[in-house]
């Protein structure tokens, strides 16, 4: 089964949306596609109902987080120096992430086909983390967006029950994302070493330590 | 008949029942700790020192270059590298640790430790009787604790140990040439010698 | 305000006083429940003996594996995966080293491939005799069955401390290739064990099979529709036990599994009888994998040559690897961002993802179904909560 079919497949039939290809640089050369989110619930309804290899079920669904990160690049131009053109190296900043991504893998039980990724990506990391839920069209997601949300809050709108499922109700933070902070009250520990180590004597006193 | 199903089970349950008189494979359970199973020889438990010779502080084969405690999945090694140098069991200055710990509450006893050590230094033994009341004075092993001897790693691992023991007499040979080539040449220092010995076994792990 | 169903009317009888009030009965089930296979808590509303309502509560055993893989290094993630689902430490290995392997362009050598398939298949026959084991005594059959399939498990637990040195944490897989390769001897006692596996299942077979009692608590209980069996995502036994034919060893042919003529058996009923039964076919389709396995293991190199353990960085990418693994389909999804940590490991568990109709199940059933029902599912709550 061939992605860039699917691809086309889904834009003559999902009228507005956005497809793109996310390309996968490993030796899986498992593609995927990104879809906005906006559309992701009907793109998603017409991979189970309409597409010509109809996705009836949806084995994974997870997610990533993607902190803005700044990339520096070198980029060579030409710059007039002193009357004199020359090739200068210049750095260029450009900022990449900022965002939070759920990630679907759909397969066909029926055809034996698959996988289709498709991916999702919420505006920021703040406030715009409203996804689209896909349980209403696969009842295996439940489970899986609930753990989402849990340790990444991705907020699904349209989700039966979005409840904490790992953490306990009233735990605050969103434990997978990357800036998360670990609590440093560790018990004491006498093979501690490196970063643990350090971390420990900065939260414990020196009688503690003992 | 209804019950025909659980008579025919119970013959089953009567069968093994008496059956077990007669028959071992149908007796399977030992009175633990009188009677003990035999040692299976892949069994790993918890990592040990191996140590050269009569002596373990002296014959200690771990140089600390503090792989294994990088390593460690649970990071349950702490290692305290030495300032001065010793000589090992052959006879070249080496660094020694100066604290090696292992905390086997937390050890999984996955021997991530074993498979990276480049020296054949740290090995998985098969103690298992260790409980005990006291959670740091009991559970967490220091250098000396840990030392056992390459007569008793032989014991329990002899396949094994075998093939470690061959390997390092090979490379010690080796070792030995080279530094004797090297001595004809010029008068070279003896722990460089040493030093790309481990490198080369570095690079084959 | 009456909440009574029309069976327990029934049963207090049309001039019968409520002596409830009609108000329906919380109650919750675990975490600290031995029929719950672990830290696993229910919360059920019950009206009578019927449960009217039923939500999962998860978490009890949550460490989150995933974030502790985000520190660790490519190997060191290895031995986490053993703990998982700790009954099946090995498939594990295997689904975890596939997602690496598919990650990073490994090739596996012939040999361990065979290995991985012997090793992989002892696993699945341990996993499904002790779940019946367990399952029979959920239903009151305490201790004889159970027992019976743990002197079985027990010598398969031989055949793996004798091989990978431990008995359940094993450790034993490496991305290209296995850890170690069998010591002298040991290829012929498993033949031993395998050979003497189906004498077990007759036996076990004759003494339940038609037992009315197990008849009775498990047909027509906990049903699951082929359809919703796939839109819930079940996989592995339990989809199978639904009519699903989809069985990764056929449709992915991961490793060699091409190789070997097996069958898939299938349920039709969906019920709790049909995901026992299909357990024991399973079992004996597995002994003539085996079987075919040990035949053929040919020699060679275990590990790939090329292939760096320590110090393993994967070009930036990601890949999804699934096996077939005794619970269902498990699968690792990986994210590398050319550093030495991957930048994101995901585990599909099959356990967790085959308890969403959970509530679906029980709705209407006993209280005491509850326990036969949950225990069909078979839940390790080291995989469920992570």
């Amino acid at each position: 089964m061939n992605l860039e079919t699917v691809k086309q497949e889904i834009e003559a039939n999902v009228p507005g949306c956005a497809v793109d290809m996310v390309l996968n640089g490993s030796p899986s050369a498992q593609h995927s596609l990104l879809v906005d989110a906006a559309h992701g619930f009907a793109v998603a309804q017409f991979l189970r109902d309409g597409a010509a290899v109809r996705m009836d079920y949806c084995s994974n669904v997870t997610g990533i987080d993607w902190p803005v990160k700044e990339i520096s690049t070198k980029v060579k131009t030409k710059k007039m120096v002193d009357g004199v053109e020359k090739d200068v190296d210049e750095v260029v900043k450009t900022q990449s992430g900022g965002y939070l991504e759920v990630v679907y893998h759909l397969y066909s039980v029926a055809e034996r086909e698959g996988p289709v990724i498709v991916r999702m990506r919420t505006e920021d990391r703040a406030a715009g983390v409203h996804l689209p839920s896909l349980t209403p069209l696969w009842r295996s997601a439940e489970y899986q967006e609930r753990e989402v949300f849990d340790l990444y809050g991705v907020m699904f709108d349209g989700h039966p029950d979005l409840r904490r499922l790992l953490m306990w109700e009233g735990f605050e933070d969103f434990p997978m994302r990357r800036d998360y902070v670990d609590p440093d009250d560790y018990e004491y520990e006498p093979t501690a070493h490196d970063e643990v180590l350090q971390r420990t004597r900065e939260h414990w006193s020196a009688e503690d330590c003992k | 008949m209804l019950g025909e199903g659980i008579l025919k089970g119970l013959t089953e349950t009567a069968r093994n029942f008496f059956g077990s008189y007669v028959d071992d494979e149908r007796l399977t359970t030992v009175q633990y700790p009188e009677e003990r199973l035999e040692q299976i020889e892949a069994t790993r438990d918890f990592p040990f020192l191996v140590y050269d010779g009569e002596d373990w502080e002296k014959g200690m084969r771990c140089v600390s270059c503090q792989i294994c405690e990088k390593e460690c999945p649970p990071k349950c090694i702490s290692i305290e590298k030495s300032k001065d140098k010793k000589p090992d069991a052959t006879g070249k200055a080496q660094f020694y640790p100066a604290k090696f710990d292992i905390d086997i509450s937390v050890c999984m006893s996955c021997q991530i430790c074993v498979e990276v050590c480049p020296f054949d230094a740290i090995k998985m033994d098969v103690v298992y009787e260790l409980s005990t009341e006291d959670r740091f004075g009991g559970l967490l092993l220091n250098k000396e604790q840990l030392s056992k001897s390459n007569e008793y790693y032989n014991k329990i691992h002899p396949t094994e140990a075998g093939a470690v023991d061959a390997a390092l007499a090979a490379e010690r040979e080796k070792a030995r040439q080279a530094a004797a080539a090297k001595a004809a040449e010029a008068k070279p220092a003896a722990t460089a010698v040493v030093g790309a010995a481990a490198v080369e076994r570095d690079g084959t792990k | 305000m009456s909440v009574l169903t029309d069976t327990t009317a029934d049963l207090l009888g049309s001039g019968a006083e409520d002596r409830s009030g009609g108000q329906l009965l919380e109650i919750s089930m675990g975490p600290q429940h031995p029929s719950t296979h672990g830290v696993f808590r229910m919360d059920v509303t019950l009206d009578g003996e019927k449960v009217v309502k039923l939500k999962p509560v998860f978490g009890y055993l949550h460490r989150n594996h995933e974030k502790i893989a985000e520190k660790e290094s490519y190997l060191g993630c290895m031995p986490y995966t053993d703990r998982l689902d700790y009954f099946c430490s090995i498939t594990n290995n295997w689904a975890y080293a596939l997602a690496v392997e598919s990650l990073a362009g490994i090739k596996v050598p012939e040999r361990a491939e065979y290995l991985r398939v012997i090793t992989g298949e002892l696993t699945r026959l341990q996993n499904h005799a002790s779940l019946v084991g367990f399952l029979m005594q959920d239903m009151g059959a305490s201790g004889t069955p159970l027992m019976y399939a743990f002197r079985e498990r027990e010598k398969i637990l031989d055949l793996f401390e004798a091989l990978t040195g431990a008995r359940m944490m094993c450790n034993y897989m490496r991305f290209g290739g296995c850890r170690v390769d069998a010591p002298a001897g040991w290829m012929q006692q498993a033949q031993k064990v395998v050979d003497a596996f189906p004498r077990f299942l007759d036996e076990f077979e004759r003494m339940l099979v038609s037992n009315e009692i197990l008849m009775a608590r498990t047909q027509g209980v906990g049903v699951v529709t082929t359809a919703q069996a796939v839109n819930a995502g079940f996989s592995g036994p339990m989809a199978r036990a639904s009519g699903v034919n989809y069985d990764l060893r056929k449709v992915d042919k991961y490793g060699i599994y091409e190789r070997f003529a097996f069958r898939v058996p299938l349920g039709d009923h969906g019920d709790v009888y049909d995901r026992y039964m299909l357990r024991v076919l399973e079992m004996r389709e597995s002994v003539e994998i085996l079987k075919q396995a040990m035949r053929d293991i040919p020699a060679g190199p275990i590990m790939d040559p090329g292939t760096k353990i320590r110090g393993f960085r994967p070009k930036a990418g990601e890949a999804y690897g699934r096996i077939e693994a005794p619970k269902g389909e498990l699968g690792f999804y990986l994210v590398s961002d050319g550093s030495g940590n991957p930048y994101r490991f995901r585990v599909r568990p099959p356990s967790l993802i085959n308890l969403t109709l959970l509530e679906d199940m029980c709705i209407g059933q006993n209280v005491a179904d509850i326990v036969i029902i949950l225990g069909s599912v078979d839940i390790v709550l080291g995989e469920v909560d992570r």
